[in-house]
């Protein structure tokens, strides 16, 4: 069998899924790669859909049940599309006894959204993470992948407007 | 690799090597802050003078103390230097100021107990060396026990003095570092791996992503001493998908190691081989677990299973397997280039060496420190963290994440050791130290841990799956002002069975926070009982 038979066909024609497949074949096409593959497909498209996670199963021969059971088993991967902007707010707990609960509801008093929902425009999404490991700046949020530490609520929300809208 | 290989990679770093220096402290906490931008503005005011030639303009690891960053070092031949809150604005003076008198507005003292009371080994080139630069490792001794040890020691020799330093797992249980890789060293499997458990799951610690992000080489170099030892030839690093910088610098220091051949095959011209490979972590804190993460290696659901047998007879692709913390490994280099007497020296006579520990919370000093083991905990607190930013009652330490517990201020004085902390209901620990005042409610902070464990739980036993719920209920209930006084004695009943019935470490260790603060602050129980009502945690304006 030739490498250029071994994947079916990908879900599209979309050529990112050729980075998919180079993480797969760098694993060995073996399932112990399942975790390595989903991280590749969510870092190339932004969240796992179900034809990927069908084209993973298949490529890696590994029962989709269980392609499944991976990706809702760890929070880092996301079955939903994500907003174009996200703000992760660290609920660690240097954040949480230094207000991190008041971001939060800042963060849903302006755009109406919590942890792991994205506004009906698709402009943001907000997420929230165990622990960012940047306890010496708490609280901290991860702004479209900045981290931003010693945050005051007016801070961060002035931040958002200029960069959101 | 032979000597002269390291050599030259020495000279490589000498070649780079000015008068003057200046260091820029460029870990995530710091980079948060805006470090890169003033790392650039740096180096341009130095290129912009024509000083290049005088002075280098280093990117470097963790200087420690977070709550002043981002923080510069300015080095000269004959004095050292280093600046707080350092902006762009204040790149051109700082710049100016190289080998000149020193910018005394934004001078850090270092001679405050927060850096004279540190005793560094782990983080002794933590903000010295240039993370992404081996030959700067290299030029400070690095990779030298790696290199003795192939040359000239046999690895039972290794092991002997990894056995003789006394050193116990930094990951938070404390087991002897020396015995388990006896266990994994007597195995006669033909394929054994080393695994490194880089999965920091505890909120509120962040020692094992500072040292990746700052001297990633360190701890490559006691995992292949681990693998010498124990005789692997394959060994995976796990680490946390949160910690992107630290993957970066961990990926590029495994390649100039493969490139310099200290990692690969026949390392250092000898017949020892030893390749290194990540595997990212997904958000899932049960995976500090040691089976666990195993289980996740292999790319299934991290769920632990029980033990015996344990990783060391059984582990990854069910063969022998050495599974220690980031922080135990990055001990194994000095221990081997200094002996195991010499590290035994350090720290009491039950806990030898020293410990990284993350202050952070309502504390004045956030940031990293290393202490030797035994050091007073109100030493810590107060002299080296300076009390709370407010200048107010601190009210409690918390360690050991939600696998631990929170000491009273009046408890403080005490040793920090692995046996010390267990007795007064809390653990080590990874390390991290969350300091609490006033504001904070006991029973607030019980239930916030108890929400972590519960959504951490990975539902495979009943005892956490199901205990962990309920008791968060029960806490819920008691800060809603729903619950009856007899809630309290079954709160009670619910942390002895979960701890006891468990599975894994998780579950059995999820109870500890209740247990310690009903066991201190039960009057806070009991008045949250009668009705008294906890204000939320704020953020206060203009912190920082």
């Amino acid at each position: 069998m030739s490498p250029q038979t071994l994947y079916p066909e990908p879900p599209t024609e979309d050529k990112r899924w050729k980075i998919v497949n180079t993480t797969m074949r760098r694993n060995g096409n073996d399932s112990h790669a399942l975790i390595e593959t989903l991280h590749s497909v969510q870092e190339t498209f932004g969240y796992l859909d179900e034809d990927g996670l069908r084209y993973v199963a298949k490529s890696l021969r590994t029962p989709l049940s269980k392609v499944y059971g991976v990706a809702t088993f760890y929070h880092f991967f996301t079955l939903k599309p994500q907003g174009e902007h996200s703000c992760v707010v660290c609920t660690g707990t240097a954040c949480h006894i230094k207000g991190a609960e008041t971001i939060l509801k800042a963060l849903k008093d302006k755009y109406g959204i919590s942890p792991g929902e994205t506004t009906e425009d698709n402009k943001l999404s907000v997420l929230s993470a165990r622990c960012i490991g940047s306890c010496g700046l708490s609280p901290a949020v991860v702004l479209d992948g900045n981290v931003m530490g010693n945050l005051s609520v007016s801070t961060l929300l002035a931040r958002m407007d200029k960069e959101i809208g | 690799m032979s000597t002269e290989e390291l050599i030259s990679l020495k000279n490589k770093a000498d070649l780079r090597r000015r008068p003057s220096r200046v260091c820029i402290c460029t870990a995530a906490s710091c980079q948060s802050i805006g470090a890169d931008r003033v790392h650039k503005a740096i180096e341009a005011e130095i290129a912009k003078t024509g000083r290049e030639p005088q002075v280098e303009v280093r990117a470097v690891g963790c200087m420690g103390l977070c709550s002043a960053g981002p923080l510069v070092r300015v080095e000269s031949e004959s004095s050292s230097v280093l600046y707080r809150n350092v902006t762009v604005e204040d790149a051109e003076t700082v710049a100016a100021s190289v080998g000149k008198a020193k910018v005394e507005r934004l001078v850090c003292r270092t001679d405050v107990p927060f850096f004279a009371r540190q005793h560094k080994v782990v983080l002794a080139n933590c903000g010295v060396v240039h993370p992404e630069r081996i030959e700067d490792y290299v030029a400070v001794g690095g990779y030298s026990a790696l290199y003795r040890a192939i040359t000239e020691m046999s690895p039972s020799e290794v092991l002997a003095e990894v056995t003789a330093s006394g050193l116990r797992g930094r990951g938070g249980a404390g087991y002897p570092t020396g015995l388990k890789w006896q266990t994994v060293a007597k195995s006669q499997d033909a394929t054994k791996y080393v695994v490194c458990n880089a999965d920091e799951g505890d909120p509120g610690a962040f020692m094992d992503r500072s040292v990746l992000e700052s001297d990633p080489h360190r701890v490559l170099e006691g995992m292949a001493l681990a693998a010498f030892a124990v005789g692997a030839k394959v060994g995976y690093v796990y680490v946390r998908a949160e910690y992107p910088l630290a993957i970066s610098r961990l990926r590029t220091a495994i390649r100039q190691a493969k490139a310099a051949n200290l990692l690969g095959q026949n390392v250092a011209g000898s017949r020892f081989e030893f390749t290194v490979d990540i595997r990212l972590g997904a958000g899932a804190f049960v995976c500090g677990e040691e089976t666990a993460l195993l289980a996740s290696i292999e790319g299934l659901r991290g769920q632990p299973r029980p033990r015996p047998p344990y990783p060391a007879e059984k582990g990854l692709f069910g063969r022998a397997t050495l599974i220690n913390n980031v922080e135990t490994f990055a001990n194994i280099a000095p221990i081997i280039e200094k002996g195991g007497a010499a590290f035994a020296a350090i720290g009491t006579e039950r806990s030898k060496g020293t410990k990284v520990f993350a202050l952070a919370g309502q504390i004045k000093n956030t940031g990293l420190i290393e202490v030797p083991m035994g050091i007073n905990l109100r030493e810590v607190v107060d002299d080296m963290g300076g009390g709370t930013p407010t200048g107010g009652k601190v009210k409690a330490v918390q360690t050991g994440g939600p696998s631990g517990g929170c000491i009273p201020y009046e408890h403080l004085d005490m040793p920090v050791d692995y046996d010390s902390l267990q007795k007064v209901g809390s653990i080590m620990g990874s390390g991290g130290m969350i300091v609490m005042d006033e504001s904070s409610n006991m029973v607030e902070v019980a239930r916030y841990f108890m929400e972590f464990s519960m959504s951490e739980s990975c539902g495979k036993c009943v005892p956490c799956r199901v205990g962990t719920y309920q008791m968060h209920e029960i806490l819920r209930r008691i800060l809603a002002g729903q619950a009856a006084p007899s809630d309290l004695a079954l709160l009670e009943e619910l942390t002895r069975t979960v701890g006891e019935a468990s599975l894994c470490g998780l579950g059995q260790s999820a109870p500890n926070p209740i247990k310690s603060t009903l066991r201190y602050y039960r009057a806070e129980y009991e008045a949250v009982l009668r009705g008294s009502r906890p204000s939320m945690p704020m953020t206060e304006e203009g912190v920082g």
